[in-house]
């Protein structure tokens, strides 16, 4: 079992990991685009679409997982939603104060309200998701380096 | 209240546990236990926001823990009696017992706070879009920390780009690999002259 080469898990992880990583990824975008209605939120979900990432890494090695999102992908990612968070601040000063909640707020317990905040939510989401995706894979990284050289 | 002394007394325990035992794996899962016994107690504080994230912050710590640390070779510094060193931290823990026990005393009850600027937030989080103050927003935490005090969340956010950052830049393999081998190959080769 050369896990440096191939890092993949058995036939049995795998199979059950093609089964539940769409479901993850998908519980993890339902949480951050119900953040400003039930419990949960753009970190949160966030989290949860890193995990699902992390899920693929650990069952099918980093090859794969670097198909559906690479480094300098992740990378790109986190500054967009940096930017993203940013910009809906900057544009609030636009309307009259930081962080002015400038958007229609529709109705309440609709998915289409509350302004700003689910703009927010998606920002965030893509900031946490890409930038602990590529925390994971930093450390997975410099963890292979030690057992080339030996 | 029972639970919650019950929970604590088991994080207690767990965060010993970690401490104490010889296993990398099983002082790992102590302290993941630590962190889901802390998700429920804040279940059962009622802030299902938080137990949420904590919860799914502590799988992923577990997993970047054991990918990460389990198969390094942690060197474990040998033990010494160092009766001084104990003296001082007894008596360090008995001064900070007594001055906590001193502080506690005057907190307001649980769930009663001095500060009064969250029931504003409280009335006015979910109203509709007529009244001045409201966010439109049913989830009323999420109306908290995305619009009144969203500038605390941009902080946090910063503090999570520039730990980021800072892990990818230590971490790096672009002008790091030839150094590290260098510093690898000299000891070998004194080892094979001597």
């Amino acid at each position: 079992m050369s896990r440096e080469r191939d890092p993949g898990m058995s036939l049995i992880v795998k199979t059950i990991t093609r089964l539940t990583v769409g479901l993850i990824l998908l519980f993890g975008i339902y949480l951050l685009l119900h953040g400003h209605l039930t419990p949960g939120g753009g970190f949160a979900g966030g989290v949860i679409i890193a995990l699902s990432l992390v899920h693929v890494m650990l069952a099918f090695g980093k090859d794969k997982a670097f198909e559906v999102l690479s480094v300098s992908g992740a990378k790109a990612l986190e500054g967009i939603g940096a930017l993203l968070f940013l910009a809906v601040a900057l544009l609030g000063l636009a309307w009259g104060a930081f962080f002015l909640n400038f958007v229609p707020k529709g109705e309440v317990f609709e998915l289409f309200s509350a302004g700003t905040i689910p703009v927010s939510n998606i920002a965030i989401a893509c900031k946490v998701g890409a930038g602990l995706f590529s925390i994971f894979v930093a450390l997975v990284i410099m963890k292979h380096e030690p057992t080339e050289k030996e | 209240m029972v639970a919650i002394y019950v929970l604590l007394g088991l994080m207690i325990v767990g965060a010993i546990v970690a401490i104490e035992v010889k296993n990398l794996l099983s002082a790992v899962v102590a302290l993941g236990t630590v962190g889901l016994m802390m998700s429920i107690l804040f279940l059962l504080m009622k802030a299902p926001d938080v137990a949420i994230t904590l919860l799914v912050v502590e799988i992923l710590a577990v997993i970047i823990l054991i990918r990460a640390t389990i198969k390094r070779d942690v060197e474990v510094p040998e033990e010494k009696d160092r009766p001084i060193g104990g003296l001082i931290a007894l008596a360090f823990l008995l001064v900070l017992t007594l001055v906590s026990a001193g502080a506690f005393g005057e907190l307001p009850p649980f769930g009663e706070p001095q500060m009064r600027v969250a029931s504003y937030y409280l009335d006015q989080g979910y109203s509709l879009e007529g009244e001045p103050g409201g966010t439109g927003a049913a989830n009323v935490v999420a109306s908290v920390i995305l619009d009144y005090r969203a500038y605390d969340t941009l902080g946090e956010a910063t503090v999570l780009f520039t730990a980021v950052v800072g892990v990818l830049a230590v971490m790096r393999k672009v002008g790091r690999k030839k150094d590290r081998l260098a510093t690898a190959k000299e000891p070998t080769e004194e080892g094979g002259s001597a």
